[in-house]
């Protein structure tokens, strides 16, 4: 498995230059830049040396610290070389990155899901709409800055005899415990006393 | 496209040939399909999102929950996961328990697919057989972890419990007598002639088609893709079994079928190659950084007391790092890709779930085939909601 991994390693360097490659726990990673990407996506699909034919996953991550704080993570896989491949992009918020709807016929829905969890646009998407939300939903529900517990509740009000929308009423707000630094103070504590200050 | 002729149609999302909460909207020219589109995610309940909250013991009931018909398979995924970026080794016991239950979450998913998709065709009877084999098999899910579905029993580094007195020779028993079980399905179906016009050429994939849509599991085997993660990326001790790979031809309903019968039968082979080869010994990686102390131990090792309360209030730290692992799951290829940033708990996990990529292919496997046809096809790709909507 790992010659196969050095062969496709290789000739991605060659062709497409990579921001990044790293082989951690015996899988290939790539790092690139938004305007590459259709690029690199044609060229190890058809390549011999990495004929990554199928795509399996795309995955968002939301950094809310960095600059760009989306990164988006392609899963490819080999059936030819029993290998696999990531193709990692960081992307602003603002920006939008080409679709690879039209090499990889799979990405559709994960593009979508993408868009529907971090709200990242996806240029010539063909049918770009929610996919996991409820009808009407709004907020991305997978970046960090949104509540776990959401910002809306749903209802079905007896009288009025239809369903109705209300924001978010916890008896007890959710808890997250500061078990990193046990010693020390809880975070929402010194925010507090920050606060009263 | 929407001539004059073309009626749309909402299939679900309450319907009992839709298999859970799907909504298909079905574009019909007559009783012909002229374009499906589901919209899913009337199940999501934000599973990723919760598991970024939780620690990684914590976060391990949340996969029960996704694929509910074969809770364990799902676990598997996220406990090999974890111990790569641990680095730890799961002791052979605890590997031979692992792929045991994996391969009876295997007849449990194809028992209820195949035998309620037989029901949704028009065959009555297969599904009481089959639920009464699903019921032996769920109460050796009990015994072990206590639970009938939500087992919650696999962890990092190994299983939660040995095995009780007289599981294996229960389970010996079962392997024995399920075979003919099965013929008794088989004999209902297999050479059915109702069952062969409902299935055969319906719904059919071509192999490269089935690359293309990302299909994985037996209905891209189904195809002629001989693919097994088992056999290829082979996880715990997979490598060490001798079992084949039921591959089709023809990519449609009834390939899809005979793949899911013929893998139940190797299951079986699996199951009592494990009960034989199980060594004895632990069942878990007994570090105390990654695994509770035993009860025993807590009475008298005040160091047992202050790992088992770290354990169960912060939890594990995990490395820093980023894995893929992906296990074959009944429906297919089940992957997570997993986040850790050093902490208790995971920074991001992504569930790939192996329903999510063929319900998207829907479109293409239901045109041009009647209304009649689309619960077959559904029932023929195993779709379950849990995984689909996460």
């Amino acid at each position: 498995m790992s010659k196969s991994i050095e062969v496709a390693k290789e000739a991605i360097k060659k062709k497409c230059k990579p921001i990044e490659i790293s082989d951690d726990f015996n899988q290939l990673q790539i790092s690139i830049s938004t305007n590459q990407i259709l690029d690199v996506v044609d060229f190890i699909k058809n390549d011999e040396a990495c004929e990554f034919r199928q795509i399996t996953d795309i995955a968002g991550v939301d950094f809310p610290d960095r600059q760009k704080r989306f990164e988006l993570i392609y899963h490819f896989l080999s059936f030819k070389h029993n290998s696999r491949l990531r193709i990692k992009i960081i992307i602003g918020e603002d920006e939008s990155i080409p679709s690879i709807t039209s090499i990889f016929p799979a990405a559709n829905w994960f593009e979508r899901e993408a868009f529907d969890m971090y709200g990242i646009q996806f240029k010539d998407h063909p049918d770009l709409r929610r996919i996991l939300t409820d009808y009407g939903f709004e907020g991305y529900p997978l970046r960090k800055d949104f509540p776990l517990s959401g910002n809306v509740e749903i209802r079905y009000d007896e009288i009025d005899k239809k369903i109705i929308h209300e924001p978010v009423n916890l008896q007890q707000d959710f808890r997250s415990f500061d078990i990193q630094s046990p010693w020390e103070r809880t975070n929402y504590l010194k925010e507090e006393k920050k606060n009263n200050e | 496209m929407s001539s004059s002729k073309t009626v749309t149609v909402n299939f679900g999302p309450v319907h009992p040939a839709a298999h859970g909460v799907l909504r298909l909207i079905l574009d019909l020219d007559g009783e012909i399909v002229e374009r499906a589109d589901p919209h899913i995610g009337l199940l999501h309940r934000g599973t990723e999102k919760l598991i970024e909250h939780k620690t990684y013991l914590q976060a391990l009931p949340y996969f029960d929950r996704l694929d509910y018909v074969a809770p364990m398979n799902q676990e598997h995924a996220f406990a090999l996961a974890i111990e790569k970026l641990l680095d730890v080794e799961v002791p052979e016991r605890g590997q031979y328990i692992r792929v045991l239950f994996s391969e009876i979450g295997r007849l449990l998913s194809h028992l209820l697919n195949v035998t309620t998709t037989a029901m949704d065709v028009g065959a009555m009877t297969p599904i009481t057989w089959g639920f009464d084999e699903r019921e032996k098999l769920l109460d050796f899910y009990e015994e072990v972890s206590g639970s009938r579905f939500h087992a919650a029993y696999f962890r990092a580094g190994g299983v939660h419990q040995d095995l009780p007195d007289g599981l294996t020779e229960k389970i010996f028993d079962f392997c024995n007598n399920f075979p003919k079980a099965l013929d008794d399905i088989e004999s209902l179906l297999t050479e059915n002639r109702i069952f062969k016009q409902r299935n055969v050429n319906i719904g059919k994939v071509s192999k490269e088609d089935a690359v293309d849509r990302g299909f994985s599991g037996f209905v891209l085997r189904a195809c002629g893709v001989p693919w097994d993660l088992r056999k290829s990326q082979p996880y715990d001790c997979y490598d060490k079994l001798d079992f084949k790979i039921p591959v089709g031809s023809n990519g449609d309903c009834y390939d899809r079928y005979l793949c899911q019968i013929d893998e139940m039968r190797e299951s079986i082979k699996i199951m009592l190659q494990c009960l034989d080869k199980m060594p004895n010994g632990e069942v878990i990686n007994r570090d105390s950084k990654i695994a509770a102390p035993k009860r025993m131990d807590m009475k008298n090792s005040m160091e047992s007391i202050i790992h088992h309360f770290k354990f169960f209030t912060e939890g594990f730290h995990v490395p820093e790092g980023e894995i893929y692992s992906a296990v074959e799951a009944p429906k297919g290829e089940f992957g997570v890709y997993l986040i850790a940033d050093g902490t208790s708990r995971p920074y991001r996990c992504k569930i790939r779930a192996p329903g999510f990529a063929h319900l998207q292919a829907f479109d293409l496997l239901s045109k041009g085939h009647l209304l009649a046809d689309v619960p077959a096809i559904l029932g023929s790709i195993a779709i379950v909601f849990g995984e689909v909507d996460r």
